[in-house]
């Protein structure tokens, strides 16, 4: 009880701009241990550069984050990686030539140890991380509802399974936030359910979820709490049902399809 | 059970057949096509150390012949007189340090230089990496052509000669050796020395390829921002590529330089280092029978045609119309755009690939679609 009301990230006036363009500026927010946190905004409104910001790819021009009770500045992405911020991205990102369970198996690599000796030594205690690794990644495909056979290149999986596929990955490193950057993109309605099931197995499971994701029936049925961002600045925050009705919102985003 | 005896069956019969080839070589084709097979073996290598690098980590490499000159020169200046040369007065008689020392240091000093040319490289990707490669190889040539000089080091365009010859556990491999009363030529001393590294080589590959370390270099390979962004610590596993494949490159130029007994700055050129990445693609990128395929061929290839093109030539015209050289690059030219078109992958090509035949590129290009950046 005592961990949700934990922070496990905080974000303190983070900026980025490239070139004149502010892509961030001033996003001040924080996730609790346990919940859904969504985050959505129009085109543009730099979602993704925050998710780049939170996962060392871009380096933020002002401002820093707490992940974990670690304050970073400008993180690397293996290190955050390690620290336990694991994402998707928006234009999937998987290792195409690679099988279903390799791209499953490299996610564990932050979390093995096996180095070059023991790749050519194959000690004991190489293999059984290996078979600890195969065993764990096989568990993960079906984790998320991969049905296909691993062996499965990841390119010629379909698009809903490649999404889940990367989540699977993710879910690889043993992350304490999964950062997901609309996973229900281009999926039909029956994946768009099976996913929101998965999120809140995920959920349940101890994960803290962070949803950047365009479908609001979506975040507002699976969000615990919402922020709006809006050319690069934090318009709202809140409970979902509360962030749909200001006026902020409804002007920038909501206003023109929902009511 | 049945499936892994037959394996083994094969593998014995692979073996026996590899420990015959000098012979049968030397039987059918005289003693200098086993020197050649014994340079094919060399390249072989050659393209497995290359093969680490650019098969694996997806790491253009145009100027690896640079770490086979390295070692060749390492063992050049610990195993001749020539050192004596530049200091007369510390190495009156040159140095010469056992070939089981030189090899490993050889290797050493050659991964050291795979790290120096990583190194600065980390950020570039692709053409731009191949750029910088290829001109750390020239330089490299270069600076081994002009260290004549103020203290001849290299001993310049001329070389280094009177290599010691390698020696294993007392017997040196250049001299013809009696065997349970079997005669082993110096050549086949040296393709059995060979063959074991090349093994070597193999072994280390595939123990690499199938681990932690060979996944990460995949997933390098494959998207670089996706590999990092799952933890991977994209620097280090760039440099222990380069490092890994250096070093095999510096051992297989220790051996070259035993094997030949001199060494000069024109052997490793820049196009011994598109002969060997040219093994690398063509026979199969990452997959470890494919590269050994294509070394095997593009190895091969400008000796039969030296020993077959000049003498049908002059039986048909009686004189030699087109050099061998020429048509060669013909020959090699027209085979590289024939593969680029119709098999793109290589001859043989990698494990992954093959295993989904048939199946090509479905929805893949379609479904992943780029909506931002
Ligand atoms: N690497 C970059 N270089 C220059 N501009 C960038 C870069 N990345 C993002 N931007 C710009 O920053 C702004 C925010 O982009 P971002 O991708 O974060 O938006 P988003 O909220 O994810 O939008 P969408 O919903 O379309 O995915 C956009 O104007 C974009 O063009
Ligand atoms: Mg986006």
């Amino acid at each position: 009880m005592r961990h949700t009301e934990d922070i496990l990230l905080r974000t303190s006036r983070i900026g980025k701009k490239f070139g004149g363009l502010s892509a961030l500026s001033d996003v001040t927010l924080h996730i609790q241990r346990g919940e859904i946190y969504g985050l959505i905004g129009p085109n543009g409104a730099g979602k993704t550069t925050l998710f780049n910001v939170l996962t060392g790819l871009y380096q933020p021009s002002a401002g820093e984050f707490q992940f974990n009770g670690a304050p970073y500045r400008a993180g690397k992405p293996h290190v955050l990686a390690r620290a336990g911020i694991a994402r998707t991205f928006q234009n999937i990102r998987l290792f195409a030539n690679l099988t279903a369970l390799e791209n499953v198996m490299i996610g564990r690599h932050v979390r093995t140890r096996a180095g070059v000796f023991g790749a050519l030594l194959r000690n004991r205690a190489t293999r059984d991380e290996e078979r600890a690794i195969t065993e764990r990644s096989r568990e993960l495909l079906s984790y998320v509802g991969i049905e296909k056979p691993g062996q499965t290149l990841a390119k010629h999986l379909s698009y809903g399974e490649q999404r889940r596929l990367e989540i699977a990955r993710a879910l690889a490193t043993d992350p304490l936030l999964l950062a997901l950057d609309e996973p229900a993109a281009g999926m039909n309605a029956t994946e768009t359910a099976s996913l929101k099931t998965l999120l809140q197995t995920i959920r349940d499971s101890g994960i803290t979820v962070l949803l950047i994701e365009h479908d609001v029936k979506l975040i507002m049925g699976l969000c615990d709490r919402v922020a709006v961002l809006d050319y690069g600045k934090k318009i709202a925050e809140g409970v979902p049902e509360q962030v749909r009705k200001d006026p902020a919102v409804i002007a920038a985003y909501l206003g023109g399809g929902d009511e | 059970m049945k499936a892994n005896h037959k394996s083994k069956l094969l593998l014995a019969a692979l073996v026996i057949a590899l420990l015959l080839l000098p012979f049968i070589t030397d039987a059918l084709l005289g003693r200098s096509w086993v020197r050649i097979v014994d340079f094919a073996m060399l390249y072989i290598m050659l393209a497995l150390g290359l093969n680490i690098v650019v098969g694996y980590a997806g790491l253009l490499d145009l100027g690896y012949i640079a770490f086979f000159a390295v070692g060749a020169y390492c063992y050049a200046l610990t195993g001749s007189p020539h050192l004596a040369l530049a200091f007369p007065m510390m190495f009156p008689a040159g140095v010469h340090l056992p070939f089981w020392i030189v090899l490993p240091m050889a290797a050493l000093v050659a991964g050291g230089f795979g790290v120096l040319l990583g190194a600065p490289t980390l950020r570039l990707r692709g053409d731009y990496l191949a750029i910088v490669t290829l001109g750390f190889g020239e330089i490299i040539r270069i600076f081994l052509n002009n260290l004549d000089a103020p203290v001849n080091l290299t001993n310049g365009p001329q070389g280094i000669s009177r290599i010691d010859p390698v020696s294993v556990a007392g017997v040196s491999l250049n001299s013809t050796q009696h065997i349970f009363g079997i005669a082993f030529p110096a050549v086949h001393l040296y393709f059995y020395l060979f063959l074991a590294f090349t093994a070597l080589v193999v072994f280390v590959s595939q123990r690499l390829e199938r681990s932690r370390i060979g996944r990460a270099w995949m997933a390098i390979r494959e998207d670089e921002v996706a590999a990092s962004a799952m933890g991977i610590d994209t620097r280090n596993l760039k440099l222990l590529a380069f490092a890994m494949g250096a070093m095999s490159g510096g051992a297989s130029g220790a051996l070259f330089a035993g094997f030949q007994g001199f060494v000069s700055p024109e052997s490793f050129s820049l196009m011994e280092s598109v002969m060997v990445l040219c093994m690398v693609v063509l026979g199969g990128m990452g997959n470890i029978a494919g590269v050994i395929l294509g070394g095997i061929l593009l190895a091969l290839l400008p000796e039969v045609l030296r020993h077959i093109v000049v003498p049908a030539q002059q039986a048909l015209f009686g004189r030699t119309l087109v050099d061998p050289e020429s048509l060669r690059m013909l020959l090699f030219g027209t085979a590289l755009i024939v593969m680029m078109l119709y098999r793109p992958a290589g001859l043989l090509p990698s494990r992954v690939r093959r295993r989904e035949l048939g199946a090509d590129e479905p929805a893949a290009e379609t479904s992943v679609y780029d909506a931002t950046h």
